[in-house]
């Protein structure tokens, strides 16, 4: 299964990404620079965190103007597989891939530590290897992770069962003390209406090997590759 | 040449945590008075053109378009052609 990570300027999660893919997943992967127009021969692109034109206007807001967005755009139209994590998931929101916006944080301060998700649901090539109720602890270094989204938007959301990852206590339950920025309904990640296109707070790069504290993102690659027919190499 | 200033703004409804903030600082400063406080963007663009409502026109495009993201922002402009 072929991966591309798109790089835009100011992205700095893209190595951790490549390393992830290449070295713990087994599978071969490019990068693919923001001037590039080209996205062929992929199975999957992932949009990267980091601080894509240093966040200048709004997260995202400059990044989805650039050359490769209408490649990508492309691509996810035709059903492709796209994750953006942290800032490539502002990236997607700005671009219109998925429904809501960004606010900062409710707190206004950039969090950055574990927390814990629950699947919200195993009908998306993201999540098909997970359970639902299964809790992930997983990094979030964010400002802006405070997800909005119009009421009527939200109830189609959840009808189509689109919201994907929620934050949760350590128990997995949805509660508010476990929200960490203020994010309607504790949304943590959402994808499209078809579920090709996956957007998430929190870094499935920085939790997919135990050394670094957890790899219970694992379940998301696995997820992705079995959806793609490849098994995760033991 | 012409000026041309746009006002960004958030949406009545979207929780504004900066206004909040600054809210509660004026306060505890002793500024009772204050009731309500909303942060907003406000931008000075130059640009060719003496035709104000081609003008607006296409400034409305660069608000809907990049400059405001109309989920969570409104937007106003003034224009001088």
């Amino acid at each position: 299964m072929r991966f591309g990570v798109v790089v835009f300027p100011g992205s700095n999660c893209d190595h951790d990404c490549h390393y992830v893919i290449s070295t713990i997943l087994g599978q071969p992967v490019d990068y693919v620079w923001h001037q590039s127009t080209d996205v062929a021969g992929f199975d999957c692109l992932v949009l990267p965190g980091g601080f894509s034109y240093g966040d200048y206007l709004r997260s995202g807001a400059v990044a989805r103007f650039s050359p490769v967005m209408k490649a990508v755009e492309k691509f996810a139209g035709s059903g492709g597989l796209v994750i953006g994590i942290c800032n490539g998931f502002q990236i997607l929101l700005e671009a219109g891939l998925l429904p809501g916006a960004m606010m900062r944080n409710s707190g206004l301060k950039f969090i950055c530590r574990f927390v814990d998700i629950r699947v919200e649901t195993t009908e998306t090539p993201w999540t098909g290897d997970a359970a639902v109720g299964q809790v992930l602890h997983i990094p979030i270094a964010h400002n802006e992770g405070n997800y909005q989204v119009p009421p009527d938007e939200l109830d189609r959301m959840k009808q189509s069962g689109q919201i994907v990852f929620r934050y949760c206590s350590t128990g997995g339950e949805v509660v508010p003390e476990s929200n960490p920025n203020g994010a309607t309904d504790n949304i943590a990640g959402i994808c499209s209406r078809d579920g090709n296109v996956l957007g998430m707070m929190p870094h499935p790069e920085r939790a997919s090997e135990d050394v670094i504290g957890s790899s219970d993102a694992l379940v998301i690659w696995r997820s992705v590759l079995g959806h793609c027919g490849v098994e995760l190499p033991a | 040449m012409a000026r041309a200033k746009v006002f960004i703004t958030l949406k009545q409804g979207i929780l504004d945590p900066q206004g909040k903030t600054l809210l509660r600082a004026l306060k505890s400063m002793g500024y009772d008075e204050v009731e309500d406080l909303r942060v907003g963007k406000y931008m000075e663009i130059a640009l060719e053109g003496s035709d104000a409502a081609v003008i607006e026109k296409r400034l409305g495009e660069m608000c809907e378009s990049l400059l405001a993201n109309p989920i969570i922002e409104d937007y106003r402009m003034e224009v001088e052609a």
